[in-house]
């Protein structure tokens, strides 16, 4: 993907290190710049047949914030699927209302068979268990603007990684880095097999563990939190048990060592104090803003307002 | 009594030979084949090479193309193509697994778009020797297993 005019962007396996780099430049200089309506007489639609707050109003603010305009729809029932339209109906129908589509769907693969339904590009904004690319760009954005690179750094990712795309998909980047990874995670969260033997294959050094504090030795840079969901447990007390072990305090920093970040996808719940959020470790709030000049910037290479 | 010829041989054609039983009619089914004319198929002889017996199928009259064959290589990589003219043989064929299968093998995912939504079925070669291809759709890689495999 030389070039991101008129192409889908569906999954961080399409893309190349040099993709990546183009992408998070972009973003640097969008937020520096402010460059102002590359994103006029463009038009956007944000379908989301799941709900999802954070993601569609930050795909939106960013194409305003652009001077392009937008349209779509926010959940499943307020579309015409809930009267029985087949999903590629509803593709090829809105694909000529607009310039971009940017779609969530809880189907993996939804994003995909739609980039290929017509000529209008998609931009995939979570697709089931599978992937969620954007959220990966302003990760890696983030990362970059905070530490000043994205070459060979340690990092480590816990919760929930068997279920989470934003794990997925911010491994198979951080990998395209030379990235050291550390999986922390109770043993039936743990990153899935087929992710491992990926890694394997691409001769990836990682080390899973359980033990939060375990995690001190490695002298990480980030550790990327992610939320244990209540909904993967059958016993409630078990729940708050485990989850109370990868509870991120002040205290757990101490351990970490002092200079580590600590990232988020948010929202959150509980697995970070409060207290956390004032200290110098915290990204998450950097990084959730940094979503807005991210889709900007990927909105305006794909539609060309950018290069 | 014994039979002169277990399997009687053919003029012109393809006969894929050393297929593991039972597999033969697995083997017809992913290659779609069912009105290409006389097809003579031989299950369980004895074989040195698998305890379990192998299979035959002689398909008349038709020339399967690269392509066909190596689909083959999913289930049977083993299999041994020849290719027959005016009674000899006029290729002999190796196969090798399919660098992209489309239509053929189910992705186990319930939740792919394949199986939710109609995307056609589109595999991607990733490993060779786990025969391991990856969904392009939903992206989870998957081991070949026969029972994934069908013409429809």
């Amino acid at each position: 993907m030389v070039s991101f005019k008129n192409k889908s962007v569906i999954s961080i396996r399409d893309m190349t290190m040099d993709d990546l780099i183009k992408i998070v430049d972009t973003t640097g200089f969008v937020k520096e710049s402010n460059p102002p309506d590359f994103m006029k007489d463009k038009t956007v639609a944000t379908l989301f047949f799941e709900p999802s707050t954070r993601t569609r109003l930050s795909f939106e603010s960013a194409v305003l914030k652009s001077g392009g305009s937008v349209f779509g729809i926010a959940n499943p029932g307020s579309s015409s699927q809930s009267k029985g339209e087949s999903f590629a109906d509803s593709i090829r129908t809105v694909a000529g209302y607009c310039n971009v589509m940017v779609i969530r769907h809880p189907v993996e693969g939804a994003s995909r068979m739609a980039s290929e339904l017509s000529d209008t590009p998609v931009i995939n904004a979570g697709d089931g268990a599978n992937q969620h690319p954007t959220q990966t760009f302003l990760d890696l954005f983030t990362i970059k603007e905070i530490l000043g690179t994205l070459d060979g750094l340690k990092i480590g990712i816990v919760g929930d990684l068997k279920y989470g795309r934003t794990v997925h998909s911010l491994t198979h980047a951080l990998t395209l880095f030379g990235a050291e990874l550390t999986f922390i995670s109770p043993p039936a969260l743990g990153m899935p097999e087929h992710m491992l033997n990926e890694l394997d294959e691409r001769k990836i050094h990682y080390r899973n563990m359980e033990d939060l504090e375990d995690a001190g030795k490695r002298n990480l840079d980030i550790l990327y939190v992610t939320r244990i969901q209540k909904e993967r447990f059958g016993d409630p007390q078990e729940y708050e048990k485990v989850a109370g072990s990868y509870r991120i305090t002040g205290e757990t920093i101490e351990t970490l060592g002092k200079d580590i970040k600590i990232m988020h996808p948010l929202p959150r719940v509980d697995e970070i104090a409060e207290e956390v959020d004032s200290l110098p470790n915290a990204l998450y709030f950097t990084q959730a803003h940094n979503g807005i000049p991210t889709r900007q910037a990927l909105l305006g290479l794909v539609t060309g307002g950018l290069d | 009594m014994d039979r002169a010829y277990k399997v009687y041989s053919i003029q012109n054609g393809t006969v894929i030979d050393h297929i593991p039983t039972p597999l033969a009619l697995k083997v017809i089914s992913i290659l779609g084949l069912g009105n290409e004319g006389i097809m003579t198929i031989g299950i369980g002889f004895r074989s040195k090479k698998y305890p379990a017996g192998k299979d035959i199928v002689k398909v008349e009259n038709h020339e399967l193309s690269h392509d066909e064959t190596d689909m083959i290589a999913l289930i049977a990589p083993d299999a041994t193509i020849n290719i027959i003219k005016d009674g000899k043989v006029f290729e002999k064929r190796q196969i090798s697994l399919p660098s992209e299968v489309k239509g053929i093998l189910s992705c186990p995912n319930p939740n792919c778009a394949t199986n939710k939504l109609g995307a056609e079925k589109h595999f991607f070669l990733e490993d060779k020797k786990c025969v391991t291809y990856r969904c392009k759709y939903c992206e989870r890689a998957t081991v070949i297993e026969a029972d994934l495999l069908s013409s429809n």
